[in-house]
């Protein structure tokens, strides 16, 4: 199963922008999109990243998930429609088979809520957000 | 205090950034990687075994590169075709990653192999998520496993270059449907090639060899609809989900 090494990289990539953020003292959650054709079961996942998360800076955080449907559309005849699972990737209405996948593969850290040390916030407050 | 702060991070950008790379290095060496993937059992090292020995009668280096769960039994049915073979034991992970592959091509393999091929570990859900620096990618499954394979594991099908049948030789035994087979995975890879194999029979290995060959030599390849991206995204950052799985370029 490999949602516990996307758990684990979820955690490390969080880590990381929280070590460059320099003071943040413990995360609260964190947001994840999960597309339905990116081969991930949320389920699974939230398990493996509650243990992944055991002993960092992550500890107690809860994922939130958020399901992207799957969408295409036909490059010759711009007809859009969701691809259901299992999933249609031909269009459903022409029949070409030369489509643009525009969602659903997402596996993507959308967002993390956070907080930072008392000791800098005075100083820090003008930066919105990471780098 | 308390804070929101948007990451907008793919989470694989780790291993597509080391997949682009090796790719790149391999390239340099005039390397290409062929990844097989398939449920555990569905042929992948008797197919395997067959290619090697034609390679090296065709006068062809090749190399190949086995991921086991635990033993190191594929690798010796491998290696007796005589061309470069070596193990990688995963110790229980269920695919291999980009990083894992590149750290076992350190001067390996010896002299200028035109094709790698990769056995990844048998499973059909984790690997397909990683990309591994492969110029084609292909996804097997037999005669024995049922029509619907390419309908439950979308992911895995909808990404592949090229599908291999395999074990045709018992096809008419287990009454195995090759048009609905087809029309399955058409449904989630539409204009993907579906190659016919035995390895029992020597049926499809020259084609095979042929299709990896022609990739490596820059011949284009399928591109899946799962791996196609419209061109304007509405602006995702340039990390955006990927972007360039399976096989970029
Ligand atoms: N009839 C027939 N049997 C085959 C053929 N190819 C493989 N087999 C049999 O299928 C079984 C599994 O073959 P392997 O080549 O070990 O399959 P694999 O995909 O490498 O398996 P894992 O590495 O465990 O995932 C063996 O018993 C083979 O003898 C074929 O072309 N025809
Ligand atoms: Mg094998
Ligand atoms: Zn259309």
């Amino acid at each position: 199963m490999h949602e516990m090494s996307i758990a684990l990289a979820v955690v490390g990539q969080v880590e990381e922008a929280a070590e460059r953020a320099g003071d943040v003292t413990a995360v609260r959650s964190v947001r994840l999109q999960v597309g339905e054709l990116a081969g991930v079961v949320p389920d699974a996942l939230s398990f493996c990243f509650e243990l992944a998360c055991a002993g960092t800076v992550l500890a107690g955080a809860e994922l939130v998930t958020e399901a992207v449907p799957g969408r295409a559309r036909c490059a010759p005849c711009a007809h859009e429609w969701l691809v259901g699972m299992p999933p249609l990737l031909s269009c459903p209405r022409c029949g070409a088979g030369t489509t643009d996948l525009l969602a659903g593969r997402e596996l993507q850290i959308v967002s993390v809520h956070w907080e930072d040390g008392p000791a800098h916030a005075a100083t820090r407050e003008p930066i919105p957000e990471e780098r | 205090m308390c804070r929101v702060v948007d990451l907008q991070q793919a989470v694989l950008a780790k291993n597509e950034q080391s997949a682009y790379t090796l790719r790149a290095e391999l390239a340099a060496r005039g390397t290409a990687v062929v990844n097989l993937l398939s449920s555990p059992g569905s042929g992948k090292t008797a197919l395997l075994e067959r290619e090697l020995v034609l390679a090296r009668e065709r006068s062809v280096p090749v190399a190949a590169l086995t991921a086991d769960l635990a033993t190191e039994n594929d690798a010796t049915r491998l290696a007796r075709s005589g061309v470069p073979v070596k193990q990688i034991l995963t110790d229980g992970l269920c695919h291999l990653e980009a990083d894992m592959l590149g750290r076992h091509l350190d001067g390996w393999p010896p002299g200028a192999a035109r094709l790698l091929f990769v056995e990844n570990v048998g499973n059909l859900v984790c690997p397909a998520s990683y990309d591994l620096g492969e110029t084609l990618r292909v996804v097997l499954a037999s005669v024995t496993e049922g029509e619907d394979k390419p309908l439950k594991y979308p992911t895995a099908f909808g990404l592949a270059h090229l599908v291999v049948v395999t074990k045709t030789d018992i096809a008419e035994a287990v009454a195995f449907d090759e048009a609905t087979f087809r029309a399955n995975v058409e449904q989630v890879n539409p204009g993907v090639e579906v190659l016919l194999t035995s390895a029992r029979a020597g049926v499809g290995v020259g084609a095979l060899l042929d299709r990896a060959l022609a990739a490596a030599d820059g011949a284009p390849v399928h591109t899946p609809v799962m791996a196609r991206r419209p061109h304007r995204h509405t602006h995702d950052h340039a990390d955006g989900t990927g972007a360039m799985a399976p096989s970029g370029s």
